[in-house]
């Protein structure tokens, strides 16, 4: 066995510029926008920042705009999640059976999940278009009227949700096909034996055992549809009057438009709590129910 | 009985085929539409017969100039994945071989975190520091995301590798330096391309760290198609001919490298 210092501490060594990093660009960051939140900062250089410790939280808390991004936020996520996980799960037993051309499909359905989301977010924009998008064409063809899509205040929670939907919904299949590849065989040969259908197979055999993976699933996208940024700002930037303002885009516009860094961290920071808080519960949901 | 069984395919197949129509409708519908006039995009009888035009792709690269904004994109996109591998593959290698789970649950945390929360301090010190619209500020930012994505995969790939050979190596007097270097990472292709392309996907993907910390100098792909709402009437032929621009590497890596792209994802997911 190796003896010398280097080698000893090897392990250190390799993960020192790593862990250096994370403590720059992440942690101190953390650290810095929680130390904002208590000031009152617009970056100019002639104002300096001002101590005003719980003002800017005391001010969000009264504020009927932040109260609307929590809700949208929460609107938009479960809204966007739940079907993705039905969708997924079904679309994934569909993809999972034998048939011809099975890669191909399999590829070209992962496709969203990879693609620009910028450019995405535009190019459903255009879907949207009240005079020229082919959303109002289709309904047109239908024989039903024309709607204002992302233009509306009452539908444009439901359209972005769609392009979520379409955008991840791939993701939830992948992981759940993961999960198929994986199941035993004996449980079905047993029913099998025993005459069931393919339809109580499914529902008493392949969906039981599917369900950590679903578990999993659900959490991952809860994670990331909680922090949507790229389509809603592509498409809305928010509106229209903020009703598709989440926290993630309010956080935004407080900082980067307002200049109001100190509320604006002081959202951040309550949006981290709440990310975190999702994950954890869903981490203690979930060794909830495979004890 | 066989007879249902048919039916049930035909049903299964016919369904298969709507979904992958629905799921790629909006790719078409962006292809389509590169190649068309506003004219022709505005008149809705012309969806989907109309004289193609090339003149949307001219004007991206001539008029908006998307060649500069594309080696933008790459050199961000290629840098952080190169800094994140450089301090991404030692790390994951000592966290695999030595259990560091410590380590591993901070890496898993920086997945968590909203990216957001970083920006406004990352804005004033770069500020501070003259690196707004520098590639520097755009790669460091886009590690963040590289980083924790390389190290996740690496680790559960060294793990996966057989120990003995390592072992053996030790025994022979090799340094533990060399068999990571000489033995170890030799062997780590397979995994190396998968984190790889992934972290580069998601920095060429990247919009909400460059649209603050990237200027004239450094725009990204993003931020220049995003750019095109900013004009009083929107272009839509042109919109859609850079939407198919910025895509279409992304589509072509997806397509050619579909093993390891799928596999990056899946593991990325499940064990993210």
């Amino acid at each position: 066995m190796p003896t010398n210092w280097f080698d000893r501490n090897l392990k250190w060594i390799y993960t020192l510029p790593a862990v250096l990093f994370v403590l720059l660009m992440m942690v101190f960051p953390i650290l810095y926008t929680v130390r904002i939140s208590f000031y009152e900062w617009s970056m100019s250089a002639t104002t300096p920042p001002k101590w005003v410790f719980l003002a800017n939280y005391k001010a969000l808390l009264t504020d009927s705009r932040f109260w609307h991004a929590v809700q949208s936020t929460i609107v938009f996520t479960f809204g966007s999640i739940s079907v993705e996980t039905v969708l997924g799960v079904a679309i994934a037993l569909l993809l999972f059976r034998d048939f011809f051309g099975k890669n191909i499909v399999k590829t070209l359905f992962l496709l969203p999940m990879v693609a620009t989301p910028v450019a995405m977010g535009l190019v459903w924009l255009l879907i949207y278009e009240p005079s020229i998008g082919i959303a109002n064409t289709l309904l047109k063809m239908l024989g039903l009227p024309p709607q204002l899509w992302i233009a509306s205040p009452t539908q444009v929670l439901p359209s972005l949700m769609v392009i979520d939907i379409w955008e991840w919904t791939p993701m939830i299949s992948l992981i759940v096909m993961a999960g198929l590849s994986t199941l035993p065989s004996e449980p079905y040969e047993a029913a099998e034996v025993d005459g069931a259908s393919a339809w109580q197979r499914l529902w008493h055999i392949t969906l039981p055992l599917l369900r950590p993976t679903i578990i999993v699933a659900f959490m991952l996208r809860l994670i990331d549809v909680l922090k949507t940024f790229d389509i809603i700002y592509a498409t809305t930037q928010g509106g229209p009057n903020n009703v598709s303002e989440t926290l993630n885009i309010y956080g935004y516009t407080l900082g980067f438009q307002y200049f109001k860094l100190g509320m604006a961290s002081s959202l951040l920071v309550i949006f981290f709590a709440l990310v975190m808080g999702a994950t954890l519960l869903m981490v203690w949901i979930r060794r909830r129910l495979e004890a | 009985m066989k007879k249902k069984k048919r039916l049930l395919n035909i049903v299964l197949g016919v369904l298969t085929a709507i979904v992958m129509l629905a799921f790629s409708f909006p790719f078409i519908w962006m292809l389509l539409a590169s190649f068309k006039t506003q004219a022709q995009i505005m008149a809705t009888d012309q969806f989907f017969v109309f004289k193609p035009t090339g003149k949307n792709y001219s004007s991206v690269f001539g008029e908006y100039d998307f060649l500069k904004f594309v080696w933008n994109s790459f050199v961000v996109a290629a840098g952080s994945t190169l800094g994140s591998l450089l301090l991404g593959l030692p790390a994951a290698y000592a966290i695999a071989r030595h259990r560091l789970q410590g380590l591993g649950l901070i890496i898993l945390v920086a997945r968590i975190i909203p990216g957001i929360t970083f920006l406004i301090p990352w804005f004033i010190i770069f500020s501070k520091i003259g690196l707004v619209d520098s590639f520097v500020s755009l790669i460091l930012s886009h590690m963040l995301v590289g980083l924790p994505f390389i190290i996740w995969v690496m680790i559960s790939f060294f793990e996966g590798l057989p120990e003995e050979i390592e072992q053996a190596a030790l025994i022979d007097g090799c340094t533990y330096n060399k068999v990571f270097t000489n033995i170890v990472l030799p062997i780590s292709g397979p995994g190396i391309i998968t984190a790889s392309l992934l972290s580069f996907i998601f920095s060429w993907n990247n919009f909400m760290f460059s649209i603050i910390l990237a200027g004239d100098k450094t725009k990204t792909l993003p931020i220049a198609v995003f750019n095109f709402l900013s004009y009083s009437e929107i272009n839509w032929g042109a919109l859609m001919a850079a939407a198919c621009i910025i895509t279409l590497p992304v589509l072509i890596i997806a397509l050619v490298a579909q093993r390891y792209v799928v596999s990056g994802l899946a593991s990325g997911a499940v064990k993210g």
